[in-house]
């Protein structure tokens, strides 16, 4: 089986478009949540959330060749996040009108919910008032699911599998086992992978009526997302996009391409929705079973793993997900690795979010460093007899010796992913 | 007739990326033929001439629509009624 490295990442996160200032806010532990003047007025419980700012990006000039400046904010995510990690690779952007093909290159950017706000803010008005007949040329292609990853290719003139996957809230860590597994078998030299979620109140309603929302924070935003923390209400709600440069090893060193880490595993399953495992609620059989799967796949020990990249979005769910760790990892106390939640500053953005944090600790690796899980100096009871709270770390931790990190997501459904990172040496 | 022509050469202006195509075409321009403009973006041009000139075009009308003449002469016949 071929391996596998990352070589190029591009974000649009709540806290920094581009790589740059993504991690710089990584580091310093800023949050990205703010008050959403818009959920306020449609009375919202939870009226704070992460939303990215995408004005000014440098690849906006070159959208405007593609007709793809207006796309709605799934697709336009996506397209900034991937021509930024293209760039970040040393891969040379296409010419527009070049008729040349990269038959090496396949693309999987996923998405849970897809592009509702071209639903919501111009299809259904135009059809309900009979004119349907003003929609865009470009509201078919902006609506399919697969829209991001299509779009995408017809700038990056990639020319193997093209595709969007959807698994909840694990979509974006799926979407770069996929691309892994498809490298690994020798079916692509190159794969484009992530996930995108866009901004809109209207699929944002559905969890906020669902009372998963945090409506305890509105005056003070930067507070509401705490994962592990005793005050932790509910999650805050995000959007944003990752998408990072996966290639074959050796197909990577031959160009001399930078290598960030590699992937050494990982596993994707479903709880069945039995033994407590329900629609919305993870069994605790499935989790360790993924996780232990992610391991072998990985052909590493439990007690290899240096860090964990929790799921952690800041709900009652948190205490059980730390439990299935010390059980999958039988490790707790100070034998427990450091763990930290990305979310404590982005907010959960949902199907984005397992690409966004598989970025994170793909610069933990490449930049020897622990960030910070913020919001969380009242650890919950249950955590701290678990583990040692040492082990979440309140600042970064700097010069972190790191050899495997582990990056877990699931999702409604009962569904699990768990990738293992490893550092390229 | 000339400030029909020069609104919508401004409304197909927004959907050509390379400008110096406008400084070699004939004076009764087609806009896939000569302005290379997809043709799908056509739908797009008809929705901001009706926009811009406060008309409806149908989809018998849309179909004649190659050239800017016919572009100018469905505008004025359009708004004279």
């Amino acid at each position: 089986m071929k391996r596998v490295v990352i070589t190029g990442i591009g974000i649009v996160s709540p806290t920094g478009t581009g790589k740059e200032s993504f991690l710089y806010s990584l580091k310093n532990g800023e949050s990205g949540i703010k008050l959403v003047p818009q959920l306020e007025t449609l009375n919202f419980n939870c009226r704070i959330g992460g939303i990215p700012k995408t004005n000014g990006s440098l690849y906006l000039p070159l959208l405007e060749k593609y007709n793809l400046v207006h796309a709605g904010s799934t697709v336009l995510f996506a397209l900034l996040s991937g021509l930024e990690a293209w760039d970040d690779a040393g891969l040379t952007m296409p010419e527009y009108n070049s008729s040349e093909t990269d038959p090496e290159t396949g693309i999987i950017i996923g998405s849970g919910i897809g592009s509702m706000d071209i639903i919501g803010d111009t299809l259904i008005p135009l059809v309900k008032q009979g004119k349907h007949r003003r929609l865009k040329s470009t509201s078919v292609e902006q609506l399919l699911f697969s829209a991001p990853g299509a779009c995408l290719s017809g700038v990056l003139a990639a020319g193997n599998i093209c595709t969007a996957n959807s698994n909840a809230c694990a979509t974006g860590t799926e979407a770069v086992l996929m691309g892994f597994e498809y490298i690994r078998q020798g079916k692509a030299k190159r794969m484009v992978v992530g996930s995108t979620e866009g901004y809109s109140p209207y699929y944002w309603a559905a969890f906020d009526a669902l009372r998963v929302t945090a409506s305890n924070f509105n005056d003070s935003p930067t507070k509401g997302s705490r994962p592990m923390s005793a005050s932790a209400c509910g999650m805050i709600p995000a959007c944003g996009a990752g998408i990072l440069i996966l290639e074959e090893l050796e197909f990577a060193l031959l160009r001399e391409a930078n290598i960030y880490a590699e992937i050494a595993g990982g596993f994707l399953n479903c709880g069945g929705q039995r033994n407590g495992g329900t629609m919305t609620a993870p069994s605790s059989e499935g989790v360790i079973r993924c996780i232990a799967g992610a391991l072998t796949d990985a052909n590493i020990n439990a007690s290899e793993i240096d860090c964990i990249s929790g799921h952690l979005s800041s709900t009652m769910a948190d205490p059980l997900e730390i439990r299935n760790w010390t059980i999958a990892l039988k490790r707790q106390g100070q034998d427990f690795p450091y763990i930290n939640s990305l979310k404590s500053m982005t907010g959960h953005c949902l199907g984005a979010t397992g690409a966004i944090e598989t970025i994170a600790a793909v610069l933990e690796l490449k930049n020897r460093f622990i960030h910070p899980s913020i919001n969380c100096e009242d650890v919950h009871p249950e955590i701290a007899g678990l583990i040692d709270i040492n082990k979440i770390p309140a600042v970064i931790i700097e010069n972190a010796d790191l050899r495997y990190i582990a990056k877990t997501s699931f999702g409604f459904g009962d569904v699990n992913a768990c990738l293992i990172l490893k550092k390229h040496s | 007739m000339e400030e029909i022509r020069s609104k919508v050469i401004k409304i197909l202006d927004k959907y050509i990326f390379e400008k110096k195509i406008w400084d070699n075409i004939p004076e009764d321009f087609s806009l896939i033929g000569d302005l290379k403009i997809n043709s799908a973006r056509i739908v797009d041009i008809v929705i901001d001439i009706e926009e811009t000139f406060d008309i409806e075009i149908d989809n018998k009308t849309l179909q004649n629509l190659k050239t800017i003449n016919d572009i100018v002469a469905t505008i004025t016949a359009k708004q004279r009624k």
